[in-house]
């Protein structure tokens, strides 16, 4: 694990030699994100966000245990404790607001790493198994996300339990029965609420085993880096601590500075408002969407409108978007070309930016009413995010001629040093994500 | 195979093999029955199951009017069709349908005027639009669901959109001229 010039751990005093012989935990933070962690040199600002993530993870966890103690998990109930929350609870609307606002920006920070990683080829090997585990921890996320937005039991509660749930009545046969398995009853009711309470509290946690296991198989091979070239000697890294928890630091500034003034100065303007009007089984509302973060994967749900090959439109569109996540875990083989940075890449650059680009297409459909022209503009960009993966990736990896790689991280960095140049301006330099 | 411990040279099975193999066997069938109790504590509880059936009093429902009730906490609709609805239902072609059904098929014999349906899309159980008044009835003027586009005909049967079956026809019957019963 980690590199042989790493630092190593040395208890100066007697208590932490005695603590170090018996029970080594301040060895294992100084080998995990101590001093005794070397890190490549030249990785940007957008490596912090895999910090970020954790952060946003404990506030999430912190916040939600505390609205746990004044929640109550019941239909009758249920909405009038929110209120409770925000009107009588001592500063029970400010951590409610950041507990809602702490997944709307946990989110932001994840598809930001997850672009990133993309960007730089972080999935390639011998990184397969960190991309795997972070697919793992968003699909988590995803589904705790859910059974959240169900807890307040308002509209949007109500009818994206509705909806979501009967995603699996598309399976053939079974569908139905695993329907009412999961809400616990014909529609959603108070089975759904509790069930969905107890595992809304559990699965953070679970996502916190993940996390654990994903930066241990991180800390194996270590982070990737802009130019996408192996660490080679000490000369290409610095330690973690304090060099890049300095770092850390200053971008969590800012993380929380944003956090803040959303969740004090437009604490709903990521929510929906229907949602502060109780729960009714017998009227949906006109325009229901899912919260912003799962708008792409509805968007491509909701694409498929007519049968093929003798599948029905409403399964085709459950499989396209289970699909859509689940072929994340098959990008490391999708993708052939041993060059891992994009900022090498000439050719798959472009269609990296395309993919940016259609994601966020999906998402504004995700947003827009069943009709046309969104329909049909959600069809192709569903098309496209398919194609980007199953088609274009595989052959732009085979015939692309990336550019020269540097010799060494430490080249790199030094060559921009010397030259005092812009990197983006530099063939071989250090690369920016925004060139 | 003599590599392979508890296997004599000649390939024979050992008493040991029998005993390693018993023993896991045993093992997972007592780990499946107790999953069996945790997985099924999760189906609808007797309580649930117990909401039946509901009646519903038809008398002051007008041509061309709707109601909502429950029955097994989902909405149904009782619709009185207009001689037009039925007639624009008769007229479709069935080869021409999603999923082919008569509106005889979907009424009681000498009741075709009254179309009880769930009021559940059969796409992802949003409640259909139509039932109310001044709602949007769709293209095909019978139901319209807002969550993903689906349009119902007068005889509450898919026409357009992602739906794969017509609205649902619960299990009634009349039980007199103004009452019926659902389930």
């Amino acid at each position: 694990m980690s590199f042989p010039w790493a630092q190593k751990y040395e208890p100066q005093s007697p208590l932490m030699k005695w603590i170090d012989s018996r029970l080594p935990l301040p060895r294992l933070v100084f080998d995990a994100v101590g001093a005794g962690y070397p890190v490549p040199r030249n990785i940007n600002i957008w490596y912090n966000f895999g910090v970020l993530a954790g952060v946003a993870l404990m506030v999430q966890i912190i916040t939600g245990v505390v609205l746990a103690m004044h929640y109550s998990a019941h239909v009758s109930t249920a909405f009038e404790s929110i209120e409770h929350i925000m009107r009588d609870v001592n500063s029970g609307w400010l951590i409610r607001y950041l507990h809602m606002n702490g997944a709307s920006f946990f989110f932001i920070v994840v598809y930001i790493h997850i672009f990133r990683g993309l960007y730089y080829g972080s999935y390639k090997a011998p990184r397969e198994v960190v991309w795997m585990l972070g697919v793992v921890i968003l699909l988590l996320m995803m589904a705790t996300a859910f059974m959240g937005y169900v807890l307040p039991w308002g509209q949007m509660s109500f009818w994206g339990a509705q909806v979501i749930t009967s995603l699996f009545s598309a399976i053939p046969l079974v569908g139905e029965p695993v329907r009412q398995w999961l809400v616990g009853g014909f529609a959603p009711d108070n089975a759904t609420i509790t069930r969905f309470f107890s595992l809304h509290y559990i699965l953070p946690f679970v996502i916190l085993g993940v996390v654990i296991l994903k930066i241990w198989a991180l800390h194996i091979p270590g982070s990737t880096n802009p130019t996408g070239v192996d660490v080679k000697g000490p000369q290409d890294t610095l330690p973690f601590h304090p060099y890049f928890t300095a770092k850390d630091f200053v971008s969590l500034c800012v993380y929380l500075f944003a956090f803040a003034a959303v969740s004090f100065f437009l604490p709903n303007s990521l929510g929906h408002p229907d949602n502060y009007i109780p729960a009714n089984p017998l009227s949906t509302p006109a325009h229901i969407v899912p919260e912003w973060y799962l708008l792409p994967f509805y968007a491509i749900l909701r694409a498929f409108t007519v049968d093929l090959f003798f599948i029905q439109a409403k399964l085709w569109g459950v499989i396209a978007m289970f699909a859509s996540i689940l072929l994340l875990l098959f990008l490391p083989w999708l993708d052939s070309s041993k060059v891992r940075s994009n900022a090498y890449r000439p050719l798959y650059r472009i269609f990296f930016w395309i993919l940016v680009v259609d994601v966020l297409v999906l998402g504004y459909i995700g947003a827009m009413p069943a009709e046309e022209p969104y329909v049909r503009i959600g069809q192709l960009a569903t098309m496209y995010y398919f194609a980007h993966f199953l088609i274009i990736l595989p052959i732009v990896s085979a015939i692309e001629k990336p550019l020269p790689l540097p010799n060494s991280i430490a080249e790199a960095v030094l060559a921009k040093i010397n030259k005092g140049m812009p990197a983006a301006t530099q063939p071989g330099a250090i690369a920016q994500p925004a060139e | 195979m003599a590599s392979v411990p508890g296997t004599s040279d000649s390939g024979e099975v050992r008493r040991r093999d029998f005993i390693y193999i018993a023993t896991g066997a045993f093992g997972a069938v007592g780990v499946g029955a107790v999953a069996v109790p945790f997985i099924n504590q999760m189906n609808p509880s007797a309580d649930v199951r117990a909401m039946a059936t509901t009646e519903v009093d038809i008398s002051a429902i007008e041509e061309g009017m709707a109601i909502k009730t429950i029955w097994q906490s989902k909405p149904v609709f009782v619709k009185r069709l207009t001689a037009a609805e039925i007639a624009e239902a008769n007229k479709v072609d069935l080869a021409s349908l999603r999923d082919p059904e008569t509106l005889a098929d979907r009424t009681k014999p000498g009741k075709t005027e009254w179309l009880v349906t769930l009021g559940v899309c059969t796409h992802l159980g949003c409640v259909p639009l139509g039932a109310g008044q001044g709602e949007s009835k769709g293209d095909f003027n019978g139901y319209f669901c807002p969550c993903h586009g689906s349009h119902y005909d007068t005889a509450g049967r898919i026409r357009k959109g992602p739906a794969p079956y017509n609205l649902v026809v619960p299990p009634y019957e009349f039980t007199s001229d103004t009452i019926v019963q659902i389930g």
